[in-house]
C-alpha cells in the first residue's frame, strides 16, 4: 500500500488505528471477565473490569481528540475521510460496550453476595458468541475484511436467537420459583446486556465494510 | 443528485494535445453538463492546464501545440473550419492564475471585451460594466473610484476585476485557471463565494491544485494524471470515496 | 558553500574591499573625465553664451556673431529624422517581435542586418548618402522634373534621410525591448476576451510599449544631433548665415560648425570663446534630450509598479 507524503500524517492515522486496536483488546478482555466474574461468582474479577473501564474511558478520549486533530490539520479525503468517520463511531460503540461489561461486574457482584443460581450453558455461550463478534469485528477492521465483517452481521441471528432461548429458560425458572426472581432478573439484564455487546459488534462491521467498500449498508429500508 | 442534462455543454471526444513529440493530454472523452462546476485536479505537469486552454483555443498561441479529436460546444466542433475563433473565445471566457488587468482605468478593463467587440454606446457601456462588476461582487467596492488605474485595487479585487471583465462579453463558458493561486484566505473565500453565484448562469471549469478548494466549489471533479483523465465524477464521491486506486492516492496524498 | 567557508573573514573582507576599491575607481574616473569635459566647456563658453550670441548668425568669417542658423540647422534635420526613422523603425520592430513567426529566417535576417548596420562607422553612411540619396535619387529626380539642378546635390532632406538611416537600429532595438516589456499575460487576456491579434497589438501592447518607444526616440534624436560626418557630404554648409528655404537647401549645424570653427577659423583666438559657447550649447542639446528619456522611462516604470 503507498503511503502518504507527509509522514507526519502517516503516523498520525497508524496512532489512530493502533489507539482503536488497544481500546478493542481492552474491551474484549472486560467481555470475558465480566462474564467469568458471573459463573465463576468472583467478584475480584468484576473489581478488575471496574479499573478497565477508566482505561478505556481515557483511549476514547485520546482516539477522539486525535480524530478532530487530524480533521482539523490535514482535511482527509477519501479513504482517509472515511478511516476518520469510522474510528469516530467505532470508538463509541467500543465505549458502550466497555458500560455494559461494567453493567455486567455490577450484576455480578450483587449476584455474588446471593445464594448461587443454577447457571445455564447458554450463558457462557452467549458471552463468546458476543465476545467473539466483536473479535471478528476488529480482526476484519485490522485486515480490511468486508467479507469477515459480512459474516459478523449474519452471525448475529445466532447470537439473537440464543438470547431469546436464554429470556424464555429464565422467565420459566421465574415461574417455577419467585424466590429466584430477583436473580433471574439480573441474570436476564446480563444476557440483555451481552445481546447489545452483539450489536455493538454488528455496528462496528457496518462501519468497516463503510471503510473498505465506501457504502454504507447500514439501515437498508431507510433509504 | 441532479438529474443529467440533455446535452452536455461541452463535449470532448478521444482528445489529444502534443507538444512537439511530447503529448501533453491523452485520448480525452468527457462531457461536462450546462450550469455545472467542474474541477481539474492533478498534480503539475499532468496536462489539466493544456486541456482547459484548449477549449477556447488558446493553445493555438503555442506553435509546437498539435491536437487531435474533438471539443463540441453545444454539439459544434470548434475547431471545425469556418468557427471564428474570436467569436468562440466570446462565447468561452478565460481568467487566469495570476490577476492581470490592463494598465487602464477599472471601467476600461471591464468595458475591453465590449469596446473590441464593436460596442461604443456610452450608456449601454456603462450599464453592461456596472452589471459584470455587481456579478463579480465588486460593484460595492469601486463604484465610486471606476476612473483610478486597475494597478491600485488589492490582488483579490484585482482578481475578481478580471472576473468582472471576462463576464462583461457574457460568455456561456468560465474557464477558470488557478483563479486564487495567489490569494489570500479571505479573497479567496470571496472568489468560491462568487464562483457559487456564477453557477447559476455559466458553465464554469476550473483547474485547480488547492484540492480542498475543488471539493467547496465543484459538482464534478476530474483528475488529470500524465496526461490522462483518470477518474471523473460528482465532487463528494471523488473526496470520500474514488472509483480508481490513483484518484485514492491523489486525494489522500499519497504520491511520489 | 565550502570554498567560502574556507576562507578565513580577514581574506574575505580584503577581497571584497579590494573590488570595492576596483569598481570605486573605475567610477570615480567616469566622473572625472565627464566633469573635465563639461566644466572646460563651461568655463570657456559661459562668457559669450548670450541671447544674441544664439539668435544671431556668425560675422566676420566665424570670430563674432551667433549661431543661430546652427542651431536652427540641427533642429529642422532632427524633427526631419525623426519623422523618417520613427514609423520605419517601430513597424519594423513590430514585425519583428509581433508577426515574424518564431525561428524565422527573415527575421533573423533583418536582426542581423539591423545589428551591423548599428556597427557602421558613420563616414560611412555619409558616403551612403551621397552616393545613394544624392546621386543615384536626387539625379533621377532632377532628370524627371527637367534640368535644373535642385535634388542631385547635398541638402537638409537627404541628411535627415542619412541620419534616419544611421539611427534606425536605435529605433527598432528600443522599440522591440519596449514591446518585449508588455507582459505576455496582459496579450493573453486581451486574446481571451475575443480581440484580434491587431485590436490587441493597437489597445494593449502599443500603449504599454509607448514610453519605451519614446525614449528609444529621443535616444535617436540626441545621438543624431550629435553626429557630424554623415552630414557632412549631404547637406551641412561650411557658412550659410541665411535659414535653409526648402528641403533641398544646404544648411548650418552646431556639430560641423564647432568643427569648422575649431579647424578653419582664420584667427584662432578670436573664435575659441565663441568655440566654447558652441560646444557648451550642443552637450546642453544632448544631455536635455537624454534627461526627458530618463524621465519619461522612469515615469512609465512608476505607473507600471
Amino acid at each position: 500500500m503507498a503511503t502518504h507524503t507527509d509522514r507526519a500524517y502517516e503516523r498520525d492515522l497508524n496512532k489512530l488505528r493502533e489507539g482503536l486496536l488497544a481500546m478493542g483488546a481492552r474491551v474484549e478482555a472486560m467481555i470475558a471477565e465480566c462474564v467469568l466474574s458471573v459463573v465463576q461468582r468472583d467478584s475480584r474479577l468484576a473489581e478488575h473490569v471496574l479499573k478497565s473501564d477508566v482505561a478505556v474511558n481515557r483511549l476514547e478520549l485520546e482516539v477522539d481528540d486525535l480524530c478532530r486533530k487530524i480533521i482539523a490539520l490535514r482535511q482527509p479525503a477519501a479513504s482517509d475521510l472515511r478511516l476518520i468517520t469510522t474510528a469516530v463511531k467505532i470508538v463509541t460503540d467500543l465505549e458502550r460496550v466497555g458500560d455494559l461489561a461494567v453493567n455486567i461486574a455490577e450484576r455480578a457482584v450483587d449476584l455474588n453476595k446471593s445464594e448461587p443460581m443454577p447457571i445455564y450453558d447458554d450463558l457462557p455461550r452467549l458471552a463468546q458468541l458476543a465476545q467473539e463478534q466483536l473479535q471478528n469485528a476488529l480482526e476484519a477492521f485490522v485486515k480490511g475484511d468486508v467479507e469477515q465483517a459480512e459474516r459478523v452481521l449474519k452471525s448475529d441471528d445466532f447470537l439473537d436467537a440464543l438470547f431469546v432461548k436464554l429470556f424464555n429458560d429464565l422467565l420459566q425458572l421465574m415461574m417455577e420459583d419467585s424466590k429466584t426472581i430477583r436473580r433471574a432478573t439480573s441474570l436476564l439484564f446480563v444476557a440483555k446486556h451481552l445481546e447489545r455487546i452483539g450489536d455493538h459488534a454488528t455496528n462496528v462491521a457496518e462501519m468497516v465494510i463503510y471503510l473498505v467498500k465506501g457504502t454504507d449498508v447500514r439501515h437498508p429500508r431507510s433509504r | 443528485m441532479s438529474e443529467p442534462a440533455a446535452r452536455p455543454k461541452l463535449e470532448i471526444r478521444d482528445l489529444s494535445i502534443h507538444y512537439g513529440t511530447k503529448t501533453a493530454v491523452k485520448n480525452l472523452n468527457l462531457a461536462i453538463a450546462e450550469r455545472e462546476v467542474l474541477a481539474l485536479i492533478g498534480p503539475s505537469g499532468c496536462g489539466k492546464s493544456t486541456f482547459l486552454r484548449c477549449l477556447n483555443r488558446m493553445n493555438e498561441l503555442i506553435p509546437a501545440a498539435r491536437q487531435d479529436g474533438h471539443v463540441l460546444l453545444d454539439g459544434q466542433d470548434i475547431n471545425a473550419r469556418g468557427v471564428d475563433v474570436v467569436e468562440l473565445r466570446r462565447r468561452v471566457g478565460m481568467v487566469f492564475q495570476k490577476s492581470n488587468p490592463f494598465p487602464k482605468s477599472i471601467f476600461e478593463n471591464v468595458a475591453y471585451g465590449l469596446r473590441v467587440a464593436g460596442l461604443n454606446d456610452k450608456a449601454e457601456l456603462a450599464l453592461r460594466v456596472e452589471a459584470s462588476l455587481q456579478h463579480a461582487a465588486l460593484w460595492d467596492e469601486v463604484k465610486d473610484r471606476l476612473g483610478e488605474s486597475a494597478l491600485s485595487l488589492s490582488g483579490g479585487q484585482q482578481q475578481r476585476l478580471c472576473i468582472a471583465r471576462a463576464l462583461a462579453v457574457e460568455p456561456e463558458v468560465v474557464l477558470m485557471d488557478e483563479p486564487a493561486s495567489a490569494l489570500d484566505p479571505l479573497s479567496t473565500a470571496k472568489i468560491e463565494e462568487l464562483m457559487h453565484e456564477l453557477k447559476a448562469r455559466y458553465t464554469i471549469v476550473i483547474v485547480t491544485h488547492n484540492m480542498q478548494q475543488a471539493a467547496r466549489v465543484s459538482d464534478q471533479t476530474a483528475f488529470f494524471y500524465m496526461g490522462e483523465l483518470i477518474e471523473v465524477g460528482a465532487t463528494a464521491q471523488i473526496f470520500t470515496n474514488p472509483g480508481v486506486k490513483r484518484t485514492e492516492d491523489y486525494v489522500t496524498g499519497k504520491f511520489g | 558553500m565550502t570554498v567560502a567557508a574556507r576562507r578565513s573573514p580577514g581574506v574575505r573582507r580584503a577581497t571584497t574591499g579590494l573590488f570595492t576599491g576596483l569598481t570605486g575607481l573605475a567610477v570615480g574616473l567616469l566622473v572625472a573625465i565627464l566633469l573635465l569635459i563639461v566644466g572646460d566647456a563651461v568655463l570657456g563658453g559661459w562668457t559669450r553664451l548670450s541671447w544674441k550670441f544664439l539668435t544671431s548668425a556668425p560675422e566676420d568669417g566665424m570670430t563674432a556673431g551667433g549661431i543661430f542658423p546652427a542651431i536652427w540647422g540641427t533642429a529642422v534635420l532632427t524633427l526631419l529624422m525623426t519623422v523618417a526613422v520613427m514609423p520605419v523603425g517601430v513597424i519594423t520592430a513590430i514585425y519583428l517581435s509581433e508577426y515574424a513567426p518564431p525561428g524565422s529566417r527573415l527575421a533573423a535576417l533583418v536582426r542581423t542586418a539591423v545589428q551591423n548596420l548599428a556597427g557602421v562607422p558613420s563616414v560611412v553612411f555619409g558616403l551612403f548618402g551621397l552616393g545613394f540619396f544624392v546621386r543615384f535619387v536626387g539625379e533621377r529626380m532632377d532628370r524627371a522634373m527637367g534640368d535644373e539642378l535642385k535634388w542631385g546635390q547635398p541638402g537638409l532632406l537627404w541628411a535627415s534621410l542619412t541620419l534616419a538611416v544611421l539611427t534606425l537600429p536605435v529605433v527598432i532595438v528600443a522599440t522591440e525591448e519596449a514591446l518585449r516589456t508588455v507582459a505576455e499575460d496582459l496579450r493573453t487576456a486581451s486574446l481571451a476576451l475575443g480581440a484580434t491579434k491587431s485590436q490587441t497589438l493597437a489597445r494593449v501592447v502599443l500603449p504599454g510599449a509607448l514610453p519605451g518607444i519614446l525614449t528609444g526616440a529621443i535616444l535617436a534624436v540626441s545621438r543624431g544631433a550629435g553626429e557630424v560626418a554623415p552630414i557632412l557630404l549631404t547637406g551641412a554648409a561650411y557658412y550659410l548665415p541665411d535659414l535653409p528655404k526648402s528641403l533641398s537647401s544646404q544648411f548650418m549645424h552646431l556639430g560641423y560648425h564647432t568643427y569648422v570653427m575649431a579647424t578653419q577659423s582664420p584667427d584662432v583666438d578670436a573664435t575659441r570663446p565663441l568655440l566654447y559657447a558652441t560646444v557648451l550649447v550642443l552637450l546642453a542639446l544632448t544631455f536635455s534630450l537624454n534627461l526627458v528619456a530618463i524621465l519619461i522611462r522612469s515615469r512609465s516604470r512608476r505607473r507600471v509598479a
